[in-house]
């Protein structure tokens, strides 16, 4: 059976429709991303997945467990990191350390293994305050308390939002070293670099769901041709490529330019002579394999399916 | 056409941490500036020092050609600022929030309209001039407030993280301002924390532990560290740091 | 129990760790009393008044030696005319004029209508009546003491007459009122700020999805807050009586038991507020809103009942300090016993159970 089974949720907040008839499973040992810009819906579909909040519609159960009848149950067996680190800022990174852990009825002792490796990278500050520390090193201070109950499935809600590259990569190592070990987990993200490091992605933009695969096979869904494309003038050339009558969409992509065309008919040829007649120097065109963001752009574009 | 930005071994200090140390630096007219580093490497003091509000402990900086000790009022007449918390008032409509910068930044009152519609027109949501900012969706928000930033008609703006959280057409359609604002010669200061992000600067530098580590076009950087992305680079020199 | 003690252990930490909470905690009642109860008193010392003797008798002196010995009047001036009167209250050098008409001792002795007229400045309405009352005590005085047996011969007519505190004194208005003030802002203001905290920093979400429940976690944030509270009202007190001389004619374990129910319905407010609030800001502003302000207001501890416009008196049998302060004046100047206080305790007791059960119903397992 899977860990999480979502199926049919709905949660609006007065008018608006945060979550809209999402289904999802999430398979045991799975290390899952729930991908999307703020205002997806992310925030609420965890928040209903760890009993905090009652869906309007569907059902959704977590380990077996009805995330609204069997709550008290689910509460021993969930690990929960909300959107910001939720730390006690005036406690040290030991006493907020305790503290959780005697709310969950443990002790740091009897559950260190889990933690050892994270913690001990935090063991030479354990008597800073909490609030003195760095966005890293919250991050995985909040990890630790999430993990210290040994929970069955860990819910992180954007635990690398504001954080550095360098942390965010340190991060999902982490996850993936615990994921190894057979711990269920459902991370939410806003970056869409980070969608290569899960098991199994689902896109969410407005509450839908647009998209749940491997990362590898998710974009195969664009079926448009795709090309790179780099200039000497960038500010220029996005501007001719967009009035190109060849052109569906244009948008920067690191160093280069990513042009999604109409048709499977125009080449690259065709292309460089459009902007070599537009006074282009320096002019590099090569088609290229989509990756996840200009995926997940092209089903943005697509129309919503009707209300 | 000057340099927007002149610093020379700029540092401060807190007690006997330094947060900023010793950075040296120009910035071009015109040019996008992108300003990297992890969390607690300097960037924001830095920035703030440069904007004219922090006194820096030691060493030189102009901005825009104004001294950032002795003119710290005409710096912050001269630039344009905006943060990842925005600073738009969520409580005031679209239009309220122009107009109150608007007179804020010393527009004569007979410019403020013309100038709304502009804003209105460039970004597509004259559907929205009467509704309250908290109602907008973030992306919205962040490219009204950057349109803000650069009413007075700054010579450089300065720009804290200004895509969090966004989708990715969005944030795109944030650079298009950005690309478009520098054309026009606003010089482009900015922080993130998105690495192909960093490839649409002319020029990224990056701190590590209140240090320049380095500073050149972001293919620069490649070729000198060997590395196809300005993500490997950035791994590079800030690995190590971060559990400091 | 293990983790009770854990989550009060937290609490204590964050109260030590924050200096404004502290201050506020206890340099709050401190300054409060104090400022009540020597500064901002209603009581008069040393008030600079003027003499006008027409009248240049032994009488005239006795009487003017009198009211200055009494400590409460100082001389500013002797007077020569009724002009001088005007130009000194005019100038503002004098509170209080006392002006002996010219052959006052001749009526005095024959028993006629003997007049001493008393002028007060009423631009200090309050100070003014004061005043006027002090002095026609004192005078009062005189005549008893000179003539023990006979009738006073001297018509002034004393209306005021002053039970339990005759000498107005201030400080026994005002400490029952500053308690009262103090326990409300401790113990609802600051549970409900707390709460809304763990509420901002976002702990207590996680606190929800943990195996403690909804009462377990308020259990926790409030026990911290009624054992400093409770330390609060021995301190204001220990200050009233050792300080200001505030009387205890009653019971003192009557006292900290009424103290303790009302520290319990300030929290269970406190509880009420912070379910109903997002933020500290707003839990602080609700606080002080339908709490603090009430309390000084229309509670008579600043203004008295009787005299409010009759709406603001009917509104006022809702705030709960109204309660109390007559509670705590009750036993410590009367030396009431609950006989008499039954009425107002049972206010109490309703009003805490109202709030509880209020809060009962708003504990919910979920967010909003």
């Amino acid at each position: 059976m899977d860990a999480i089974i979502i199926e049919n949720v709905s949660k609006s907040y007065g008018e608006a429709l945060a979550v809209a008839d999402v289904s999802l499973s999430i398979r045991v040992g799975e290390l899952f991303g729930l991908i999307g810009p703020d205002g997806a819906g992310k925030t609420t579909l965890f928040k209903i997945l760890v009993t905090l909040l009652l869906p309007d519609a569907g059902r959704a159960t977590v380990v077996g467990r009805d995330v609204v009848r069997d709550y008290k149950d689910l509460r021993q067996r969930v690990g929960y990191m909300p959107g910001r680190f939720s730390l006690y800022p005036d406690l040290s990174v030991q006493e907020n350390l305790a503290f959780f852990a005697t709310v969950f009825g443990t002790t740091i002792r009897q559950n260190y293994h889990l933690i050892q490796e994270i913690y001990s990278q935090l063991e030479p500050f354990k008597n800073r305050r909490a609030g003195q520390l760095s966005g890293g090193m919250k991050q995985k201070l909040a990890l630790c308390c999430a993990l210290i109950h040994k929970p069955e499935v860990l819910f992180l809600d954007e635990p690398t939002t504001g954080v550095d590259a360098v942390s965010r990569k340190e991060f999902w190592d982490m996850l993936r070293k615990l994921n190894e070990r057979g711990l269920t987990t459902l991370v939410s993200t806003p970056y869409m670099d980070e969608a290569d490091r899960c098991d199994r992605i689902a896109f969410m933009q407005t509450g839908r769901v647009l998209a749940v695969d491997q990362p590898s096979v998710i974009t195969n869904r664009f079926r448009k041709p795709l090309f790179a494309v780099r200039a000497a003038d960038t500010y220029r050339l996005i501007q001719d490529l967009r009035q190109a009558p060849f052109t569906e969409s244009c948008y920067s992509f690191g160093e280069f330019l990513h042009l999604t065309v109409r048709s499977g008919g125009v080449t690259d040829l065709q292309i460089g002579q459009y902007l070599l007649d537009k006074n282009h120097r320096n002019i590099e065109i090569q088609p290229i394999q989509p990756g996840i963001e200009d995926t997940f752009m092209a089903l943005m574009n697509q129309p919503e399916p009707t209300a | 056409m000057g340099k927007a930005v002149i610093t020379n071994q700029l540092t401060k200090k807190f007690g006997d941490f330094v947060a900023t140390n010793a950075i040296t630096f120009d910035v071009e007219q015109g040019e996008i500036f992108g300003f990297l580093g992890a969390n607690g490497a300097g960037k924001t003091t830095a920035m703030r020092m440069l904007c004219g509000l922090l006194k820096p402990s030691s060493g030189q900086a102009s901005v825009a050609g104004f001294d950032v000790y002795r003119q710290s009022e005409k710096i912050k007449q001269n630039i344009g600022y905006m943060s990842q918390r925005f600073s738009l008032y969520e409580d005031l409509t679209v239009r309220e929030n122009i107009r109150f910068y608007g007179g804020i930044y010393g527009l004569r009152r007979a410019e403020i309209p013309a100038k709304t519609d502009q804003i209105l027109a460039k970004l597509g949501i004259e559907s929205v001039a009467n509704s309250l900012v908290a109602a907008l969706p973030l992306g919205w928000k962040q490219k009204l407030a950057f349109s803000v930033a650069l009413l007075h008609e700054p010579k450089i703006v300065f720009l804290d993280e200004p895509t969090g959280g966004v989708d990715p057409i969005t944030r795109r359609q944030f650079w298009d301002l950005i690309y478009e604002a520098a054309h026009q010669g606003t010089t482009v200061f900015v922080t993130t924390h998105y690495m192909d992000e960093a490839e649409y600067c002319n020029r990224v530098s990056i701190m590590v532990d209140g240090r320049m580590k380095a500073l050149d076009t972001p293919a620069g950087l490649k070729t000198a560290y060997g590395v196809d992305s300005m993500d490997a680079v950035f791994q590079i020199l800030a690995r190590g740091t971060s559990t400091k | 129990m293990n983790r009770f003690i854990a989550f009060v252990k937290k609490e204590f930490f964050h109260i030590l760790r924050d200096r404004r909470m502290l201050l506020i905690l206890f340099g709050l009642p401190l300054v409060q009393v104090l400022l009540f109860g020597f500064a901002l008193t209603n009581e008069i010392k040393n008030a600079r008044i003027a003499i006008l003797d027409n009248d240049k008798s032994q009488h005239s002196q006795q009487i003017t030696a009198k009211l200055l010995a009494s400590g409460y009047f100082q001389l500013r001036e002797n007077l020569r005319s009724n002009t001088d009167i005007e130009r000194a209250f005019r100038r503002g050098l004098i509170k209080l004029a006392v002006v002996f008409p010219a052959g006052f001792t001749a009526d005095f002795e024959h028993g006629r209508n003997a007049q001493i007229q008393l002028l007060a400045d009423a631009t200090e309405q309050n100070t003014a009546i004061s005043l006027t009352n002090y002095a026609s005590a004192i005078i009062r005085d005189y005549t008893t003491d000179l003539n023990p047996t006979s009738q006073p011969p001297m018509v002034i007519d004393v209306r005021s007459r002053m039970v339990f505190n005759p000498e107005l004194k201030g400080a026994f208005v005002f400490v029952p009122g500053v308690m009262a003030m103090v326990l409300l802002l401790v113990s609802a203001l600051m549970t409900s700020v707390t709460i809304a905290r763990e509420r901002e920093t976002g702990t207590l979400e996680v606190l929800m999805v943990s195996p403690l429940s909804q009462g377990q976690i308020l259990l926790g944030k409030v026990v911290p807050y009624l054992l400093l509270s409770f330390l609060n009202g021995c301190i204001i007190i220990a200050l009233g009586v050792f300080a200001l001389n505030v009387p205890l004619n009653g019971s003192l374990a009557l006292l900290l038991a009424e103290t303790l129910l009302f520290i319990f319905l300030a929290l269970s407010i406190g509880i009420f507020i912070s379910s109903v609030v997002e933020t500290q800001l707003v839990a602080m502003f609700a606080s002080l809103m339908a709490m603090l302000l009430p309390t000084i207001f229309l509670s008579g501890f600043i203004f008295p009942i009787e005299s409010m416009p009759k709406p603001l008196q009917i509104v006022s049998n809702i705030i709960p300090a109204k309660y109390f302060i007559a509670i705590v004046k009750g036993i410590m100047i009367k030396g009431a016993g609950l006989r008499y206080l039954w009425q107002p305790t049972l206010v109490l007791v309703g009003m805490s159970l109202f709030f509880t059960v209020l809060s009962l119903r708003n504990l919910k397992p979920r967010l909003s």
